[in-house]
């Protein structure tokens, strides 16, 4: 994109995404080994957007690590392998193998015991492994009411804890990057970014996103309120279930047993932000995140996870 | 499981089906303004609740949100909702029911997008409302109006101004209570006006609001048909933004050098003020060589101009050693390079300043060793002025003298927020302790710094006290100290990292020798004390000794 020569003001994006380089720039130099940390989603692939800009002609200067789960889309595996060969980085994938070994998977496990075994220690035995000690993650502020308060900079200490009480005031753009060995920052380049900002620099700058994320035909049930995909022959069929096509849509990807689509006909990014904007969407499926979750991300939080 | 829930926004959007509307709505959302504000009042002010009102009556808050807030707000869901819950965050405070952290928002309008630091306003929150400061474009400060200018108010406005927030608007908020009384609006805004005029604000604004019943805060009240300025929001959607920001004094802090290839080096950062094109001439500090501006490169294509806050690589006409931490300048207006400078300092750590051992200064994108020689006094936030203080506590504010090693090239704070900026790390525990303003650079004659240079390791050998004592004297004599007392059964690995930065950094670091046997430290540069019982008048000469061997050292040092 060409920035006007002569214009009174940048524009509030152009300052997010100046912002956001800035940030890049400065964890890269600053610590002995960053990683950026690829969901495969919408904010994994705006970062890592920024992060070719940030460092343009060069390529970004550390690695990408993938946490597999296992249990994630067919359709996101193929957009990370698309996303890794296309542009040449360097990507470590890390499951958690005695996780994989013992068959922990979310069916069994629930949700809540699956993704500490499967995320939360896998994402902290990675780091660990690899000894990174900067990991750049796509997270927002606007996410949920429990985010309006983390840093740019979040600290963790050396068993990657995150002390709410315990993190550094940020001040103009003078971050403090200055850590122990074994201590660590999740680094958030995103912190200010908002779901529609994200969804039009996707729009502007013609970012590749994982198709799901746009509505089509797709075998779904429905199960307690929510649409689940059934992606492959894993997925656990209830007595009386029967998958059937729906045209719909995910507004967030994670592991597809328990990502609940939306019924929808937007295949097209401003299709999108007009049902965003519009709250098209049934209050019952609105409210699959209640107040109760922040108390629950804050615990995540202390053990590790974002 | 969770799917993100539909933003409850109402109004002002395209209709449905038609293509061609959000494609124009998306291009006008695209070319908005950014502003950033912080939000501060009292616990009782009413500032969550505005705040509320701002994202709720502006669409921004998420459809089961407000759903969860009307329940919560009344049994069965039917009373007026209560607007505080919108911005209620951590467990922890939700159960003091109050803001103890800064909080950030977004909500965006026709006109512009928003971003609020939500801060609180207790004296002991001072340091949260300064994080929130030290980037806004606006201060919104509440003042309730049963109770009039307070002690408060005084406190954020003045902060306010010591940031160089260039705007404020003071919200007299409970208009509702006082019977929206004008005479009551007049009395605070006249008594306000009076102390606001030894503040550095461009313009100060005052609203009667009421929060609760939405009075001025998007829609103009009907309550006061005396009041003929701006709502709130339409304050906040016309102040003109960054005709604050120095247009004139290039400044381009290289963050890291980009370097693909043999054929090409440039240096990424970004520009903190002036203005950078093809071209011009810049002067390379420290080095001090001049060179021009071959090209600015972005990933998007060669810019014509570079303005701030853009983020670019530039690529320079000669092939200079240039890296992180050096800076480019405009040739007609630099910078000062400043061993000594006057400062003031919003301390925030929960340890008092210590002014006999070394702290890490950020300043741009470079860290220097930095001591605070001499506390001047405490702003006294009624007087604007300075009063004498015995020591420097959490949530101070304080002018101080902090002499550095090595120089850095700074302006003062009132003309350039970028290069007049610092802040104080603790170089043990790593905690950000101080935000610091550089007031004005001191004459280069100061004598620098008796060790600056390679840095040296005291170790102390005696009983308790003489490490004190030690340190002590090596400050009087012009060291940058740094004591180091790691407990008998912590692991010293710690203790000897912080010692290898501060000798990096020319410091001298003083320690007990138990804590340092059997280590790798150059043995030129260690030197050993031993002391007797405390008040021994051997030490005083070990010391001086001590000092003689570090400057012999330092100088046979190329």
């Amino acid at each position: 994109m060409v920035l006007p020569e002569h214009n009174e003001n940048l524009s509030h994006l152009r300052l997010l995404e100046a912002e956001s380089i800035h940030v890049l720039r400065e964890a890269a130099a600053e610590f002995d080994r960053p990683v950026m940390l690829y969901s495969i989603g919408k904010d994994s692939a705006v970062m890592a957007h920024l992060a070719r800009k940030a460092f343009h002609p060069a390529p970004p200067p550390f690695p990408f690590l993938h946490i597999d789960t296992t249990w994630k889309f067919r359709a996101m595996y193929e957009h990370r392998d698309w996303f890794a060969k296309t542009y040449g980085v360097d990507l470590f994938v890390h499951r958690n193998e005695r996780g994989v070994a013992q068959g922990v998977n979310p069916f069994d496990y629930g949700s809540q015991v699956y993704t500490t075994i499967m995320k939360t220690e896998a994402l902290v035995e990675a780091l660990t492994l690899h000894g990174f000690d900067c990991a750049f993650g796509g997270a927002r502020r606007d996410e949920e009411r429990s985010r309006a308060k983390e840093r740019i900079y979040s600290f963790r200490d050396a068993d990657h804890q995150w002390d709410p009480k315990n993190q550094r005031p940020e001040l103009w753009n003078l971050y403090n990057g200055v850590i122990r060995p074994g201590e660590s920052v999740r680094v958030f380049p995103l912190s200010n970014w908002t779901e529609l900002d994200v969804w039009l620099y996707i729009w502007l700058e013609e970012i590749p996103v994982v198709p799901l994320y746009f509505a089509d035909e797709r075998p779904v049930v429905e199960r307690e309120g929510t649409l689940l995909m059934v992606d492959d022959d894993r997925f656990r069929l209830r007595p009386g279930e029967t998958p059937t096509m729906a045209c719909v849509r995910f507004r967030t990807l994670g592991c597809y047993p328990l990502t609940g689509a939306i019924r929808s006909n937007a295949r097209t990014v401003p299709e999108i932000l007009e049902e965003m904007l519009e709250g098209g969407l049934s209050e019952r499926q609105g409210r699959l995140i209640d107040f109760d979750t922040d108390g629950s991300m804050e615990l995540k939080k202390r053990e590790g996870y974002f | 499981m969770r799917t993100e829930p539909a933003l409850s926004r109402p109004v002002r959007t395209p209709g449905r089906g038609t293509g061609a509307s959000i494609e124009a709505f998306l291009r006008r959302y695209e070319a908005q303004s950014l502003l950033r504000f912080v939000a501060v009042g009292s616990v009782d002010d009413g500032k969550s609740t505005l705040i509320g009102r701002l994202l709720h009556d502006t669409g921004s808050v998420y459809r089961d949100q407000v759903e969860a807030v009307r329940r919560a707000s009344a049994p069965g869901g039917n009373g007026p909702l209560d607007f505080a819950l919108f911005t209620d965050g951590l467990k922890a405070e939700r159960e003091q029911g109050i803001t103890i952290d800064v909080a950030h928002r977004y909500f965006f309008t026709d006109r512009r997008k928003f971003i609020v630091a939500d801060t609180p306003g207790h004296v002991q929150y001072t340091r949260n409302m300064v994080t929130g400061a030290s980037t806004a474009d606006v201060a919104v400060i509440l003042i309730d109006a049963r109770h009039g200018v307070v002690e408060q108010s005084r406190r954020h406005a003045a902060i306010a101004s010591l940031l160089r927030v260039p705007h404020l608007v003071v919200c007299i908020n409970k208009m509702d209570l006082v019977g929206f009384d004008p005479d009551v609006f007049g009395a605070i805004q006249t008594a306000f006006a009076e102390f606001a005029r030894g503040l550095s604000f461009l313009d100060v604004t005052y609203i009667p609001v009421s929060a609760t019943g939405g009075d001025n805060v998007l829609e103009r009240s009907t309550n006061t048909p005396w009041y003929d300025g701006p709502t709130l929001l339409a304050y906040l959607e016309e102040v003109p933004v960054l005709d604050h920001r120095n247009h004139r004094d290039l400044r381009f802090p290289v963050q890291t050098v980009v370097r693909p290839n043999l054929d090409y080096r440039g240096l990424a950062g970004t520009i903190a003020s002036g203005v950078l094109r093809p071209g011009d001439e810049v002067l390379v500090l420290p080095s001090g060589l001049r060179t021009k501006v071959a090209a600015l490169d972005t990933f998007d294509g060669p810019l014509a101009q570079a303005r701030p806050p853009q983020s670019v690589v530039v690529r320079l006409a000669d092939d200079l050693d240039v890296g992180r931490g050096d800076m480019l300048v405009g040739p007609e207006h630099p910078p000062v390079a400043a061993r000594t400078f006057d400062a003031h300092l919003v301390w925030m750590g929960d340890a008092p300043l210590d002014p006999t051992r070394a702290y890490l200064l950020k300043h741009t994108t470079q860290t220097v060793r930095a001591q605070v020689v001499e506390v001047h006094g405490k702003m006294d936030l009624f007087s604007l002025g300075c009063v004498a203080t015995d020591g420097v506590q959490a949530n101070d504010i304080v002018r101080v003298r902090v002499r550095i090693h090595p120089p850095i090239f700074c302006d003062p704070y009132a003309e350039n927020r970028a290069t007049g900026a610092f802040i104080l790390i603790d170089p043990v525990h790593h905690h950000t302790v101080a935000a610091g303003m550089v007031e004005r650079a001191l004459p280069a004659s100061d004598r620098a710094p008796a060790s600056a240079g390679p840095g040296a390791l005291v170790l102390v050998e005696g009983p308790g006290g003489a490490i004190e004592a030690a340190a002590r004297r090596l400050h009087e004599a012009g060291c940058f100290v740094t004591t180091l007392q790691p407990a008998p059964d912590e692991p010293p690995g710690a203790a000897h990292e912080v010692a290898r930065l501060a000798m990096d950094l020319g410091g001298v670091v003083v320690a007990p020798a138990r804590a340092f046997a059997g280590t790798s430290f150059d043995p030129a540069r260690t030197f050993e004390v031993r002391a007797g019982a405390p008040g021994d008048p051997g030490l005083h000469a070990a010391v001086r000794s001590v000092v003689d061997r570090i400057r012999g050292s330092a100088s046979e040092t190329p």
